[in-house]
């Protein structure tokens, strides 16, 4: 057979990957050693919980608020089609095709691309360290929910009972439970703070939860997944009954879709769109390539990317809009709290008879008394209430979930309940996404025979998760929350977009798109037509290139910050800048580095 | 003459009340009452039924302070009523109209009465603004044991309960996967059952048996 199509000399590249024969024959002897999804709803389920995360949750709601509301839906989804559902159809056929893990998949395309699959690997490292110590501050919160009040909406009497603990008076309970309380957080990222036992021990758990569910691979993760990854969607509709009915909530709904079809002339909204959705999607990471690696060999994995991408899209809308009705409840609390303090202190200041000021009327009052006694309406300092103000305050991350949203609860009649129902959606859609992290980790170490053969697979993971648990205290002293956003900046961001680029790459012109097509044509049944090709061989991958630089020269080129509780903007430390390049660069740079470590290995032996 | 003492003493009371109680008296306080606020749609209207009240339960107040001293309506003075509901008041001494209370004692005998105070007007603290006496904080709730102590344990208990059951039926697992084999290795001159390499045919049949790829035959080398 001739291969055509432009493609970089690959030999023994048949010697490497199972011909199309032997995979039939492995299909219907259903001989090998490879595990087996249950069915399909595991594998459906277990990818979608892999790809709906916190991010979901937390981030796409905030990008689409600030990128003009209801407008950001056009770059999102125009790049949800030209970039991420090309990348996800070639995760899935390449991880079903070749049969193995990252590190198996890319040292199968070309030994040189080995490099590819150690990056993955150490991303899906890095990542899981941190984004497990978030499932335990949301662990943290979840058996704080179990009394009433909720801790955090008062502020604790102070020492000599006086008074309120001044920390907690000059900012707000949900901020002091959160800064002091949860994290005991220090004022620089240079001060450790020591080890908070009350995090550690969540920590604990988070791991041990994550290994019981891991323990023996996709045996018991595909069970964990029938909940974890229901869950979410059940507890989204509760709060989408709930919110619509809370005072308020149409504006936060308003708020949230009104384009503003400016901002799409604005190329960060581009940009940010085509990072959200590539981020959304855990590409890259090398779990999705071996979770499509244990499905049978004709599975329609065409279908599987369309359908999951949309599942994603709709999911991000679908959270976007729970969050703002509640939200939009939480702002017009404020707004009328505010209003109502004002003109409380007008009345009490003027002896007027009470409701003879009230909503409808307050500016116009103001302005008659501010007219006839100017000089005390200015002493009286009276607050400016602005419902926008309100709707735009601290609404992404770890804020969104742990100081807006805890506020609003607390608002709600039942608090404890909703409380207990929204930190296990976070629970749930966190440990999901951590199932394919740990993937990515698990079946690497295990390809590059790190762990000796006698070991089971339970006691590997049991391992890993102990190593894992043991670095992750790092996240769990003091300072742990300035580690994390570090973690999260540095080492889940560029080195991700460099392996998506080189996976795309690899595949189209070192595996040769031409033996992928025909591959696809022998798993299920049609060649790819001209939309996956031309996003494969040349959309996707440019789309991929521009994020990447864009990404790279803001980082460069801007001196890093970080905030710290005081609040202020601090500079990072020094010896900062060699953690950094360890974070970003040690992945990023292991994919030339195992090429050309096996040239110069090749050469002299 | 008794006329006219009477008389001048008529008029001089009321005119006494007044210089006693008067706006920023020092041992007075002025009084806020938000009763639309807390009621709402059941807020009663403020009469001088209500002052009165107000007036009673007041001197029940300093009267339960000051070890049932009698207190009288008449020793509670108000004045500089305003239609916002707000007014001043002092406390005079039973003995002697013309002296005050002093605005400690008075102070003292809201703080201890105040939760009776709000309820005889079916009030809150913050709906009841007695100016420059804060509420008092309520004391925090202490637990023995922290509630998110008890949720932990409860987590880890059916987590770890979790993790050692199936380590367990793992171990199980391959115990029975081994036994089988175990016997037939002695076998030797193939007594009873076919052996052939030790390995009973029974056993390859066995669920758990895993197939062996090598012993396939093999395409890829004799296409040639």
């Amino acid at each position: 057979m001739v291969f055509t199509g432009l493609k970089m000399p690959n030999p023994g590249l048949d010697q490497r990957v199972l011909s199309h024969a032997q995979l039939e024959k492995l299909e219907v002897e259903e001989a090998g050693e490879r595990p087996k999804w249950d069915n399909k709803a595991q594998y459906m389920l277990t990818c979608v919980g892999f790809c709906v995360g916190l991010g979901n949750v937390w981030r796409f709601p905030y990008l689409c608020q600030s990128h003009g509301g209801g407008a950001f839906m056009i770059p999102f989804l125009i790049l949800l089609v030209l970039e991420g559902i090309p990348l996800l159809h070639l995760e899935f056929a390449i991880g079903q095709r070749l049969r193995r893990g990252s590190i198996g998949v890319w040292s199968s395309i070309n030994p040189y691309m080995l490099g590819v699959g150690i990056a993955s690997m150490c991303v899906s490292l890095l990542v899981s360290l941190y984004y497990n110590t978030i499932i335990a501050w949301v662990l943290w919160y979840f058996f704080n929910s179990f009394q009433e009040p909720l801790p955090w909406s008062q502020c604790p009497v102070n020492v000599n009972r006086t008074g309120l603990e001044w920390e907690c008076e000059s900012s707000s309970p949900v901020d002091y439970f959160w800064y002091r309380n949860t994290l005991n957080i220090t004022s620089a990222i240079d001060e450790p703070g020591g080890l908070q036992w009350w995090m550690v021990l969540c920590l604990i758990s988070a791991w041990a939860v994550l290994y019981v569910c891991c323990i023996r691979g996709i045996e018991t993760t595909g069970k964990a997944v029938y909940v974890t990854s229901t869950l979410p969607y059940v507890v989204l509709t509760i709060f989408l009954i709930r919110g619509l009915t809370l005072k308020g909530s149409i504006s936060g709904i308003k708020f949230l879709f009104t384009p503003d079809l400016d901002e799409l002339s604005n190329p960060a909204t581009w940009l940010d769109a085509g990072a959200q959705v590539f981020y959304s999607f855990s590409l890259a990471f090398g779990g999705l390539i071996s979770f499509s690696s244990y499905n049978s060999v004709h599975n329609n994995c065409e279908q599987d990317a369309v359908i999951i991408s949309i599942i994603n899209a709709f999911t991000s809308i679908f959270a976007a809009t729970v969050i703002y009705t509640i939200i939009g409840f939480r702002a017009t609390q404020r707004y009328d709290d505010c209003l109502a303090g004002n003109i409380l202190t007008l009345i009490n200041m003027f002896d007027l008879p009470e409701k003879s000021i009230d909503d409808s009327n307050y500016a116009s009052s103001l302005s008659h008394l501010n007219s006839t006694y100017p000089a005390i309406i200015s002493n009286l300092q009276l607050k400016t209430c602005n419902l926008n103000t309100f709707l735009t305050e601290g609404v992404e991350g770890t804020g969104l979930a742990f100081i807006v949203f805890t506020e609003a609860i607390t608002k709600m009649p039942l608090a404890p309940l909703w409380s207990v129902l929204f930190f296990i959606m976070l629970f749930c859609l966190g440990l999901s996404s951590m199932f394919g992290n740990i993937e990515g980790v698990l079946v690497p170490l295990q390809d590059l025979k790190v762990f000796p053969k006698s070991w089971s697979k339970e006691a590997i993971s049991g391992v890993t998760c102990l190593v894992c648990c043991c670095i992750g205290l790092i996240f769990v002293q003091g300072s742990g929350n300035y580690w994390l956003a570090l973690f999260d900046s540095f080492a889940g961001s560029i080195p991700l977009l460099i392996t998506g680029f080189c996976e795309m790459v690899g595949v189209v012109y070192v595996y040769g798109i031409d033996r992928f097509n025909e591959d696809l044509k022998f798993m299920i049944g049609h060649k790819p037509n001209i939309f996956w090709q031309s996003t494969w061989r040349v959309i996707s991958p440019l789309i991929m290139l521009v994020i990447f630089l864009f990404y790279f020269a803001t980082t460069i080129s801007k001196e890093l910050f970080y905030i710290s509780w005081d609040p202020e903007s601090k500079p990072y430390p020094v010896w900062i800048y060699i953690i950094i390049f360890l974070l970003a660069g040690v992945p990023s740079l292991a994919v030339p580095g195992a090429a050309l470590f096996r040239a110069i290995w090749k050469r002299y032996c | 003459m008794r006329c006219v003492w009477m008389v001048c003493v008529l008029c001089l009371a009321p005119a006494v009340a007044a210089i006693l109680c008067k706006p920023d008296v020092t041992d007075g306080y002025k009084v806020r009452l938000s009763i639309k606020t807390a009621l709402g749609d059941d807020a009663y209207e403020w009469s001088k039924s209500e002052l009165f009240l107000f007036r009673a339960v007041l001197a029940f107040a300093v009267q339960r302070k000051t070890n049932n001293v009698n207190y009288d309506v008449s020793n509670i003075l108000v004045c500089d009523e305003t239609e916002r509901v707000s007014f001043w008041f002092v406390v005079t001494t039973p003995d002697n109209t013309s002296e005050l209370l002093p605005k400690l004692v008075v102070e003292n005998a809201i703080r201890e009465n105040r939760h009776r105070i709000n309820s005889a007007f079916l009030l809150t603290d913050q709906t009841l603004d007695f100016v420059g006496i804060n509420p008092t904080l309520a004391a925090p709730i202490e637990y023995d044991t922290p509630p998110w102590l008890i949720v932990f344990g409860v987590v880890m208990g059916v987590v770890c309960a979790g993790i050692v059951a199936l380590l367990v039926s793992t171990f199980l697992q391959k115990k029975r996967a081994k036994k089988p084999s175990a016997d037939p290795v002695d076998d030797e001159d193939g007594s009873g059952s076919i052996a052939g390499n030790g390995i009973l045919c029974e056993s390859i049949g066995d669920k758990d048996g895993t197939y062996n790829q090598g012993f396939t035959d093999d395409d890829r080398f004799t296409k040639l």
